[in-house]
Order: C-alpha cells, then sequence, then structure tokens
C-alpha cells in the first residue's frame, strides 16, 4: 500500500525526487493519526527552506503537525487546491493531498530517507 | 490507566483510544467532523462512564449541599437537576458538577472524571465534620453512563427506555428502579438529548441495544473528540482548562450559579467582594476571521484595548460553523469586558491572525416553531 516511487522521513512524510524538483506530502499513516484535517498552512512561492527547517502545518480538528522539509530547497508551488479543500489531505495523502513543491538545492541531502520498505518496516515496528 | 465496561464495544466499533482523565476513551470512531455532524443532524451516542457519581444522603443533606455549593439546592424539587459547583475560599473552580435530588435527604452529584477523588476527599471531610446527618458515598465504579444527543435522540431513547422519557424536561429526570436506571433530559453537546446512567453489568446490552434501535434514525457512536468540539460551540466550558481554581462563576460568565439570597456558602465572600469591585479576569468568547486555528494556550489580545489579553483556554475548528472559535482567559484589569464586535488577534506560529470577539455561545441549536 505504500508507494515505492518515492522516499520517506521518521516523521511520517514522503518525497517524490524527479528531474532536480521534490514533491513533499505526509504519509497515509500521518494523515489517519491526525484525523480531519481542516486546514493547510503553507510557505509562498520562492521562499527558501534549509533541510529539516519547517515549511508549514496542518491543522486537524484535534491537533495540529509542524512539516519538515528534509532536503534543502526552494518553493516551487503549493497545492492551492487545500485552500477549499484541506480534506484532499485524508482521502488521497500521497496524490492530490500533496503540500509543496521544492526545486533542490543539492541532491546529496537524503541520506538518512527510508525506502517504502524500510518506512513499512518502521510502521510495523 | 482504567477502561470502561464499554471498551470492548468500542474496539468492536473501530474507535481510536486516547488517555482522558486517568481512563483509556474512545476519541473518535468514524471521525471527528462526522460524529459531530451526526449530532448535530441525527444523533450520536457517547460513553462518559468516566464521570465520577457521588451520593449524598441523611436528614442534613440539604443544608449539607446548600453551604457546599453557590446554586439554590433549596429550590431544586425531586426528579430535577442543577448546575453547580464546588469552589475554593477564593470562590473558585474545584469542579464543576450535576446535583440530581431524589428527595431532600437523598441527592446524587456527578463531577469530573480528573477531580473525583479530590471532590469526594472534600465533600468526606465535610460530612464527618457534620456528624451522623450526612453519608457521603462513591458510586462511580457502580455506575456506567451514556449519552444519547441530538434531533432524534428522543425517538431513540424512548425507544428503548420507555415514553415517559419523551415527557421529560430539560434537566429533569426519572428513575427506573427495576432497571437501576436513571435518565435524564441533560447533556454536554447544545442539543437535545439525554444522559442514561445504569449499571455497569447492563451497560453492554443498553448500548448495544441503543445502537441497535437508532440505526434507522442515522445514530453513531461519537468520542470525545467531537463532543468537545460540540461543547464548545455550545459555548460550555470545560472545568481543568476553560474554568480552574483560578477563575470564579462571574470571570466565566457563569454568575446565574451563585444565589446571593440562600445563606453562606463556600466561597461567597470572595464572590461578594469580587461583584463590588470588578473582575480582573473574564472568559470572553472569540471567533477567527482570518486563516489558522487558535488552539489552547496561543494568546489573544484585543486591538484597540492591548492591555486586554490572555491564553486562550480552548480553541478549535467548529465543524458547524466552518471557522475556528475559541474561548480566552482574558486580563481585563478590573474593567468592563470588551464588547461583542471588539477586534482582537491571536498569534499562531509567529502569525497574527484576526479574530472577533462574540457573545457565548456560538452555536444555538434551532428550535421548533422558532
Amino acid at each position: 500500500m505504500i508507494p515505492d516511487d518515492r522516499l520517506y522521513t521518521a516523521q511520517h512524510e514522503w518525497l517524490k525526487v524527479e528531474d532536480g524538483e521534490a514533491v513533499l506530502g505526509i504519509t497515509d499513516f500521518a494523515q489517519q493519526e491526525l484525523g480531519d484535517v481542516v486546514f493547510v498552512e503553507l510557505p509562498a512561492p520562492g521562499q527558501e527552506f534549509a533541510a529539516g527547517s519547517e515549511v508549514g502545518a496542518i491543522e486537524s480538528v484535534k491537533a495540529v503537525a509542524e512539516i519538515y522539509t528534509p532536503v534543502a530547497g526552494s518553493i516551487e508551488a503549493v497545492n492551492e487546491g487545500l485552500e477549499d479543500a484541506p480534506e484532499l489531505v485524508n482521502e488521497d495523502p500521497y496524490g492530490e493531498g500533496w503540500l509543496v513543491r521544492l526545486r533542490l538545492d543539492e541532491e546529496d541531502t537524503r541520506d538518512d530517507l527510508m525506502t517504502a520498505a524500510a518506512y513499512e518496516a518502521q510502521l510495523a515496528g | 490507566m482504567q477502561r470502561t465496561v464499554l471498551y470492548e464495544r468500542h474496539v468492536e466499533s473501530g474507535a481510536r483510544f486516547g488517555p482522558f482523565a486517568g481512563y483509556e476513551m474512545p476519541i473518535q470512531y468514524e471521525g471527528v467532523l462526522a460524529e459531530h455532524r451526526a449530532v448535530r443532524e441525527r444523533a450520536g451516542m457517547f460513553d462518559v462512564s468516566h464521570m465520577g457519581e457521588i451520593r449524598v444522603r441523611g436528614p442534613r443533606a440539604l443544608p449539607f449541599l446548600q453551604r457546599l455549593t453557590p446554586n439554590d439546592v433549596g429550590a431544586l424539587r425531586p426528579l430535577r437537576a442543577q448546575y453547580s459547583a464546588l469552589l475554593t475560599e477564593r470562590g473558585t473552580f474545584i469542579d464543576d458538577l450535576l446535583v440530581y435530588c431524589f428527595d431532600p435527604e437523598d441527592y446524587l452529584l456527578v463531577v469530573n472524571a480528573a477531580s473525583r477523588d479530590r471532590d469526594l476527599e472534600l465533600l468526606q471531610r465535610a460530612a464527618t465534620a457534620e456528624g451522623d446527618g450526612v453519608r457521603v458515598d462513591d458510586q462511580s465504579d457502580e455506575t456506567a453512563l451514556i449519552a444519547v444527543q441530538g434531533p432524534r435522540a428522543v425517538e431513540i431513547v424512548t425507544e428503548v427506555v420507555g415514553a415517559e422519557a419523551a415527557e421529560l424536561r430539560y434537566y429533569s429526570f426519572l428513575h427506573q428502579d427495576g432497571s437501576q436506571r436513571m435518565v435524564s433530559r441533560t447533556g454536554y453537546t447544545g442539543e437535545d438529548g439525554f444522559e442514561i446512567y445504569t449499571a455497569p453489568e447492563r451497560a453492554e446490552g443498553l448500548w448495544a441495544e441503543l445502537l441497535e434501535r437508532g440505526r434507522d434514525a442515522g445514530l453513531s457512536p461519537a468520542g470525545l473528540g467531537a463532543r468537545d468540539t460540540l461543547r464548545l460551540e455550545a459555548g460550555m466550558m470545560l472545568c481543568g482548562q476553560d474554568i480552574d481554581e483560578e477563575t470564579t462563576p462571574i470571570e466565566a460568565g457563569l454568575s446565574w450559579i451563585v444565589k446571593w439570597k440562600k445563606g453562606d456558602f463556600v466561597g461567597r465572600d470572595a464572590l461578594a467582594r469580587q461583584r463590588e469591585t470588578g473582575c480582573r479576569r473574564r472568559l470572553v468568547g472569540f471567533e477567527v476571521e482570518g486563516r489558522g486555528i487558535a488552539r489552547h494556550g496561543h494568546r489573544l489580545t484585543v486591538r484597540d484595548a492591548p492591555d486586554y489579553a490572555g491564553p486562550v483556554t480552548s480553541g478549535a475548528f467548529a465543524p458547524t460553523l466552518g471557522r475556528a472559535i475559541g474561548i480566552a482567559r482574558l486580563d481585563c484589569s478590573g474593567g468592563a469586558p470588551p464588547a461583542p464586535g471588539s477586534a482582537a488577534s491571536v498569534t499562531v506560529r509567529g502569525r497574527e491572525i484576526d479574530c472577533r470577539i462574540v457573545k457565548l455561545p456560538f452555536y444555538r441549536r434551532p428550535r421548533e416553531g422558532a
């Protein structure tokens, strides 16, 4: 069930890297833990972030979860569909519920990311 | 961590659990939004067996409770309930509670799980001082509590407990001895509804029967997540969060539970002084107008009177209203509370978000014929 075309963080985020860009989202496990998402705070396009820094937050009815980027880069695009339909994060976390697209600064900062199999093992453990 | 007798039923219904006042309680089943909507539009059912039940009996029960609670227990007729509190000498909340009157020598106090032990100790110590006239017994472990709330609650509950439940007025109850059951028209959601007290060994059967009979009316089990958003929309305070040992009923907008004509009671002098000199703090409701959600611990500031500021005590997205709301404890330095409509702001993750002070409650249920 966990898509194997991307990488994962220990904080239940996914990162799909293609042509020097990375799309960032949260995993199905993360959206289930959060519950009904009612608001997503996203950065402005063009903003630059260091690896490990906070780029926004996801608010569910009961809780808030910060979004961290595991890679350094500048915001290329944000998912504007979430403004009117934040529930997309619950309904389709690996697809329509993506959060931001970053242009990567460099490609060698992804050592601590997990494959789908490793992430699945973490969830099972 | 304790569990209620209905724990296995919740597991069957796919509940997700979380810790609450020492209990492992169902936080949500299908999801907070769906459960919240079910209660506003149809009906929802909550296991609130963690609540504490304390029986106060004896020839001195009435004067005893008159002295320990601020509301007028003398005005409480048999088979009626009353919202009240246990206060400190400073007039601040130890707990908020319901007082049920069976007769003037027999009362049941329903208290918050988190303060149950403290309430019990306080009541028992006071009873000992009173002598033979009052006996205080903890009946929490012998009592399960199921709340059925929502516009269709009445049809579901009458099917299970009998037609007389439909005749109950708000804050009255009936006692069905044969089934060791008490049915009261009370709740914590802002909707019409019932709370059913029963013996633990009968709770599973009752829960299953309500679920079965309520299916056609759209009854769903609902967790503490929805209970919190429902009570907040209805402007109801949560003890230990909105009201606590630093808050008086006057500051909380609950002056109506303080009855001055009934004689002395714990906290009276402090409250009388506060009534004269004004409140330093006030609990106020606010709506978030900008994008974002104010949460417990964020700070609210009134725009035109920056001295008026204080922590958000409850904050959440209000599903019925479609925007974020909250209650804040504002420092008013003795002045009047900010007028409804006043512009305010709250700081969330370093960003200032526009808010507006509003009158409580945020939500009032539509009444028939209104």
